[in-house]
């Protein structure tokens, strides 16, 4: 149903760099400017992927009323983590890591909060490159959602029809004895790099 | 004229447009297969590209023809919904636009079909130009973003003015009352939608065919000198040639030709000019590979209203 209107609002569509034809579990990391991000993705993976992909979502905003609690477990089925937690500490990344090992792929917003600044992109927080890092078989791939924070900013709870695209690159993994740094600095690039050329200055 | 009569007219244009498109959608296979079999050729696929557009086009005109006036006025606020969608996305938003684009697509829009449909016609003609125009830039205040604010405000009236309002004409060409020709205004919107869009498709052959001198580079680097004279020409022939659909003489029918036809082609140019400045060479991609709504409509927006005024001026009563 929520997808249905997302489609029928933003006419989304997916563009792929690399189709997925593999059924293990993978991480899927974007650019995060809208709570309309997961919904486009869900919208443009294919059925059996899909169901298998959970976002992974700040617990501090998602327990905080009644009504985001349902919205988070029963709507969303976020995999909630404490955003606060150190990233080594067995917490948020033990509870990402389970989720993969079970077979379930993840959805990650690794700037950490939905970005409402001029910045095409925030920097990267580093708990992609820790679960990269744990689980090195997982592909990890660098998806743009463009447009979704246009069609839903953040603070409105529903969406103007604006054209969104979701354009999913090539799987990335961490290279043997790559650094934190150089591997931040190559997820990011990979996402920027499947920015549409041209778009209208905000 | 009676129902029988005005059913066999409808019917006679659409076989007549299907024998043009089918017969055009054989060229353009013949064309591949002779020249670019399992290549890819820019002109051939663009070709057989424009063809599928019009398909679509016509199966779409085909309903609004055969079926009564709320489906047509439906068939045209969706594609208002789909055009104005396309423009919104090409312009520059802003976050604390948010208001006044949920307005223009979920207030302005329908209310302006709902004129239409209700054949309101004083009311439909100032909704958008002192309605929407008055309450947008006060709804626009409430957001309190004042970062280019009375460019922002423009934009989004002349994207109601272009996608809504102008394309609104058409359907309310149904709403005209004309002596002598009481229940058949339909056939006024396919007369219109049939002379502007020939008028595109011709000014396409020839200028593909004979195109030498370019008319205006900088905007639209397709149109030739060649292909608007041949096009509009041609296009002037077939209006009057379908005189017998319309409330017009053949010549007053020629004329009115001219005038769409030409209206159609500055269309094409200022809405060029628009993509070109936001770098882009279509608005969307709403038929498959083919462009958006706005690059198959943007003739029909600059024709649509001069040529409904010019009709409930001289023809309506």
């Amino acid at each position: 149903m929520i997808r249905f209107v997302a489609r029928a609002v933003t006419d989304v569509r997916a563009i792929w760099h690399d189709m997925p034809n593999t059924d293990e579990p993978r991480v899927y990391f974007a650019n995060h400017a809208s709570h309309g991000d997961i919904v486009l993705i869900w919208a443009t993976l294919p059925k059996r992927v899909r169901e298998a992909a959970r976002p992974v979502a700040g617990s501090d905003y998602w327990s905080l009323s009644p009504l985001r609690r349902f919205l988070g477990q029963h709507v969303f089925d976020v995999l909630s983590i404490d955003r606060a937690a150190a990233w080594i500490a067995t917490g948020p990344l033990k509870l990402m890591a389970e989720a993969l090992d079970r077979g379930e792929s993840l959805v990650l917003f690794p700037e950490g909060t939905r970005n409402t600044g001029e910045a095409a992109l925030l920097p990267f927080k580093c708990g992609l490159f820790y679960l990269a890092q744990s689980r090195p078989h997982i592909q990890l791939v660098p998806v743009w959602i463009d447009n979704a924070g246009r069609a839903m900013p953040k603070g409105r709870w529903f969406p103007v029809p604006i054209l969104c695209t979701v354009s999913y690159g090539e799987a990335l993994r961490v290279e043997v004895g790559e650094d934190k740094n150089a591997f931040m600095h190559r997820a990011s690039a990979a996402v920027q790099a499947l920015r549409p050329r041209h778009r209208a200055a905000p | 004229m009676n129902d029988a009569d005005l059913l066999q007219t409808k019917q006679l244009l659409l076989a007549g447009t299907l024998t043009v498109l089918i017969v055009a959608s054989l060229a353009g296979a013949l064309l591949k297969l002779r020249f670019a079999r399992g290549r890819t050729h820019t002109v051939i696929d663009n070709l057989n590209s424009r063809i599928k557009a019009w398909w679509v086009m016509v199966l779409l005109l085909s309903v609004a023809l055969l079926s009564g006036p709320a489906i047509t006025v439906v068939l045209f606020a969706f594609v208002s919904f789909v055009a104005l969608r396309e423009y919104t996305t090409l312009c520059a938003t802003r976050p604390g636009d948010h208001a006044v684009l949920a307005a223009m697509f979920y207030g302005v829009l329908p209310i302006q079909y709902g004129l239409v449909w209700g054949g309101w016609n004083g009311l439909f003609m100032v909704f958008i130009p002192v309605g929407a125009f008055l309450l947008l830039p006060i709804l626009a205040c409430a957001s309190a973003d004042r970062t280019r604010f009375l460019e922002r405000i423009a934009t989004a009236q002349w994207g109601l003015m272009v996608c809504v309002f102008c394309v609104s004409h058409l359907p309310a060409l149904l709403t005209l009352d004309i002596a002598g020709f009481e229940g058949r205004n339909v056939l006024l919107i396919a007369w219109l939608v049939m002379v502007v869009q020939g008028s595109d498709v011709l000014q396409y052959i020839w200028g593909k065919l004979l195109g030498r001198h370019k008319v205006a580079p900088e905007l639209s680097p397709s149109k030739t000198l060649e292909g608007l004279l041949g096009g509009v020409a041609s296009a002037t022939l077939l209006g009057a040639a379908l005189y017998w659909i319309t409330p017009f003489t053949p010549g007053q029918s020629a004329l009115m030709a001219l005038v769409v036809c030409t209206l159609g082609y500055c269309g094409g140019l200022v809405m060029s000019a628009i993509k070109r400045d936001r770098g882009v060479k279509d608005w969307g991609s709403v038929i498959e590979g083919h462009g958006g709504m706005l690059d198959r409509l943007d003739s029909m927006i600059f024709a649509g209203p001069i040529f409904f005024y010019l009709v409930r001026h001289w023809w309506a009563s």
